[in-house]
């Protein structure tokens, strides 16, 4: 007998078993790929005390620091400093700048240190002007808030 | 005037909602048997009513009446007509509307053509709509009114999004709403059928068609979305892992399963609870979605605002409806009966492990979107990307897709590989595995650089494609039933758009340039000119649009015009992307900004056989088009018969 028919009640309990373990084990290894794989965010001032390791995938997010922003001769290449009123974080990225990406802005960026540079893969730009990236609301409103007392 | 009758018509719908509710349930009752005339009519008025709002609140987009403040936070005068409209649902007050109007009409819509579901169950079904409804409702007229008035009128709207502005805008949202919203209707199914303890072939039966309409919306909603998503982004990404593109995958996953399981179910019934259990879960896949999306919990390019008593409302909605759902589901789980048995090697069996497979994907998935909650809460802030979905999700993805290739070739019950059946399931299908090794070598031994996943997946996909259509050897074309067609060209999609994955992610070519006007580069087998920069002006944007002159090794030269755009209300710029798509692949460009030194940046990305995963997609849905179709015409042609039955013999005076 190859394929014997079990009887009900153990099909069931086959059923649920075979089941159980497919969930347990895709938790187990959720878990077990999460713990190498996410990549942890990073503000300025957490890079300058506990800077993570060199070429680890992490995420900084801060502000664009006004004037730091230069263009490298190839013209795709830019040099610029994140910074989020504490410490700042010297930035290299290859590439087109997102939308919305201006000194000043908030932005959060995907790479890693290499030295003391962070290499960016990509940036994410404030995506609208209702869109800030959860990590930095408080950043932001203080930053505003100074603006707002700057201007007036 | 509009704004006030749309809120009084909302307010009327919920009304009779609650009677709905009421009704339904009492008709379930040997004294409430009166009423049950009473529900299917008021679900159908529900509806109406509900879609008189929402059309209110489309006229008040069109004519851009600056006293609602949802139009001036929204909209604008000098808008097209079209993102006018679109602009309705591209807020998080008007999408919200959009949810109760498609859920209102589905929930008529079932009361008027639902004719297979015995009516107890029916009744316990448009009592679980309502129930339902209830919880949006009190959302829109409490925490969030599209038809808020501004105490002074403002002069101006505030305009939309420039990234909204599309065409994208005008489908997608709708096409994955319908997906969302239809499975509501399966979630009332498994209610009522819980309430009623008749969970059996005949509630599978009528359950499947609406599966397998919210199924194919939502199959179509995300493929729409990742296409849009592709071009309006400039990122030259597909798919980003995003917690909202998640929380559009779940509730697919989900209704995957929910869709091979209820087959089984009619067919064969086994899987009664489980069947159930997963009408429950896909719907709350889609409410855990909205509450994801609406609430800001998790950083996200589609939240709209951030406030956190509606987050907390929608919590308040996940927790009610979902637990209750799990809450019946204990009670009554144990008075559903066994299933028919059957066989390890059967076709039962290859569902049970696709069902077990989407499961631990599903799994993997909510994990990694909900990872960046938890560990938010011991003060750590991380993000999951593709470096976790992808190999976790494979990992399940793979095996699934193997036995995918040899599920529908078994028999149901009991079947064997060895003996009479060995001509007909055991040889195709080695020679479609052995395919999928060539293929694996082949690619490993000319690309060796590329990753384990996508050679795998070039692989799989090179395999599974001839295993999807092996079903049709054998039968007679003309007469094989339109679901098995549908189920051919589906398994056949996901091929497509997995060889598509695949080489779109191992194959790709990316160039980054500085370009002066008259400058070329070699972008794979592509040489790329830019030939001019001009400046064009659209409806409600001015644009920098650059001339490209592009030329296939060895083919006719072709011009593509990419376009920074600037938008002036709201401030905004828009990277539009330029494609030229051939049989075997697309050239994607992107113009930048212009360096200091006059040199513009342009990036080039050559994506062989990259639309491949949209045509898959569009494939995969039109599987499930051809297998409704097939089910529904069934179901006229039985109807008709009757009906011609009853006729005859009423004129016979029987």
């Amino acid at each position: 007998m190859t394929a014997a028919i079990l009887k009900p009640k153990h099909q069931r309990l086959v059923l649920v078993c075979v089941a159980l373990v497919a969930l347990i084990g895709a938790a187990l290894l959720a878990v077990y790929a999460l713990r190498g794989q996410a990549s942890y965010f990073y503000i300025p001032s957490e890079m300058a005390t506990r800077p993570p390791e060199q070429g680890k995938g992490v995420r900084l997010g801060g502000m664009v620091e006004k004037g730091s922003l230069k263009t490298m001769p190839d013209g795709v290449t830019i040099h610029f400093t994140v910074t989020d009123g504490k410490a700042e974080v010297p930035v290299r990225f290859t590439g087109i700048t997102p939308d919305l990406f201006v000194e000043g802005s908030g932005v959060v960026a995907d790479g890693r240190m290499e030295g003391t540079t962070f290499v960016a893969d990509t940036l994410l730009a404030k995506h609208d002007e209702k869109y800030v990236p959860r990590e930095m609301k408080d950043m932001v409103s203080t930053r505003s808030r100074q603006a707002v007392a700057k201007t007036r | 005037m509009i704004a006030e009758l749309g809120l009084a018509v909302l307010w009327m719908a919920a009304a009779l909602a609650v009677l709905q509710l009421v009704t339904g349930g009492l008709a379930l009752r040997p004294e409430g048997r009166a009423l049950a005339g009473l529900v299917r009519p008021v679900a159908v008025m529900q509806g109406v009513l509900v879609l008189a709002a929402f059309a209110a609140l489309v006229t008040l987009f069109v004519t851009t009446d600056l006293s609602v403040k949802l139009v001036v936070d929204n909209s604008h005068s000098a808008k097209p007509l079209i993102f006018k409209i679109a602009g309705t649902w591209g807020n998080h007050e008007g999408s919200m509307l959009m949810w109760v109007t498609i859920m209102a009409v589905a929930g008529a819509f079932v009361a008027v053509i639902e004719r297979r579901l015995d009516e107890p169950t029916l009744m316990a079904t448009l009592a679980g709509q309502a129930f339902i409804s209830l919880g949006f409702y009190a959302f829109l007229l409490f925490a969030s009114n599209p038809f808020a008035r501004l105490a002074q009128p403002a002069d101006e709207g505030q305009g939309l999004n420039p990234l909204l502005q599309d065409v994208g805008l005008a489908f997608h949202p709708p096409t994955l709403y319908v997906g969302y919203v239809g499975l509501s209707i399966a979630f009332s199914f498994a209610i009522g059928a819980l309430v009623t303890r008749n969970v059996g072939p005949a509630f599978a039966r009528a359950m499947r068609p609406w599966v397998l309409g919210a199924w194919i919306f939502l199959t179509l909603g995300i493929t729409a979305g990742s296409y849009w998503a592709y071009y309006t982004l400039g990122w030259g990404g597909w798919w980003f892992w995003d917690p909202v593109e998640n929380a559009s995958l779940m509730p697919w996953l989900a209704a995957t399963a929910l869709l091979h399981s209820v087959s089984v179910l009619s067919s064969r019934d086994a899987l009664r609870a489980w069947t159930v259990m997963l009408g429950v879960i896909a719907f709350s896949m889609s409410m855990v979605g909205t509450f994801l999306v609406r609430s800001g919990i998790l950083t996200s390019v589609h939240a709209f605002a951030v406030d956190p008593r509606r987050g907390a409302f929608i919590l308040a909605l996940l927790a009610i409806d979902i637990g209750g759902a799990l809450a019946l589901f204990t009670l009554r789980a144990g008075t559903v009966t066994e299933g028919k048995r059957f066989a390890f090697v059967s076709r039962e069996g290859a569902l049970v492990f696709n069902n077990v497979m989407l499961s631990g994907i599903l799994g993997i998935v909510l994990i990694g979107t909900l990872y960046p909650l938890v560990t938010e809460a011991y003060g750590v802030k991380v993000s999951v990307g593709a470096p976790y979905f992808n190999p976790a999700s494979a990992m399940f993805a793979f095996p699934m897709f193997a036995v995918m290739a040899v599920g529908p070739l078994l028999r149901w019950r009991q079947d064997r590989l060895t003996g009479d059946r060995t001509r007909r399931v055991s040889w195709p299908v080695l020679v479609c595995a052995v395919i999928a090794v060539a293929v694996f070598a082949g690619v490993e031994i000319v690309a060796s650089g590329i990753g384990l996943l996508p050679a795998l997946g070039l692989a799989l996909a090179s395999g599974l494609f001839p295993a999807a259509l092996l079903p049709l050897v054998g039968r007679n074309l003309r007469r094989t039933p339109l679901p098995v067609w549908g189920m051919v060209i589906a398994h056949a999609g996901i091929a497509v758009s997995l060889f598509g994955m695949s080489s779109e992610s191992a194959f790709s070519v990316e160039r980054l340039a500085a370009m002066a006007v008259g400058e070329t580069r070699e972008v794979g087998p592509w040489r790329v000119q830019l030939a001019g920069i001009m400046p064009v002006a659209g409806p409600n944007w001015t644009a920098l649009e650059a001339s490209v002159s592009t030329r296939y090794a060895g083919g006719m030269p072709a011009l593509l015009s990419p376009r920074a755009e600037t938008f002036s209300n709201p401030p905004g710029t828009r990277n539009e992307s330029a494609l030229e798509t051939r049989w075997n692949g697309q050239l994607y460009v992107v113009l930048g900004e212009a360096a200091a030194d006059g040199r513009w940046q342009m990036r080039f990305w050559w994506k062989p056989f990259a639309p491949l995963i949209w045509l898959g997609g569009v494939l995969v849905g039109l599987g499930g088009l051809l297998a409704l179709a097939g089910r529904v015409l069934a179901d006229l042609k039985r109807w008709v018969a009757r009906d011609k039955i009853a006729w005859r013999r009423m004129r016979q005076g029987r």
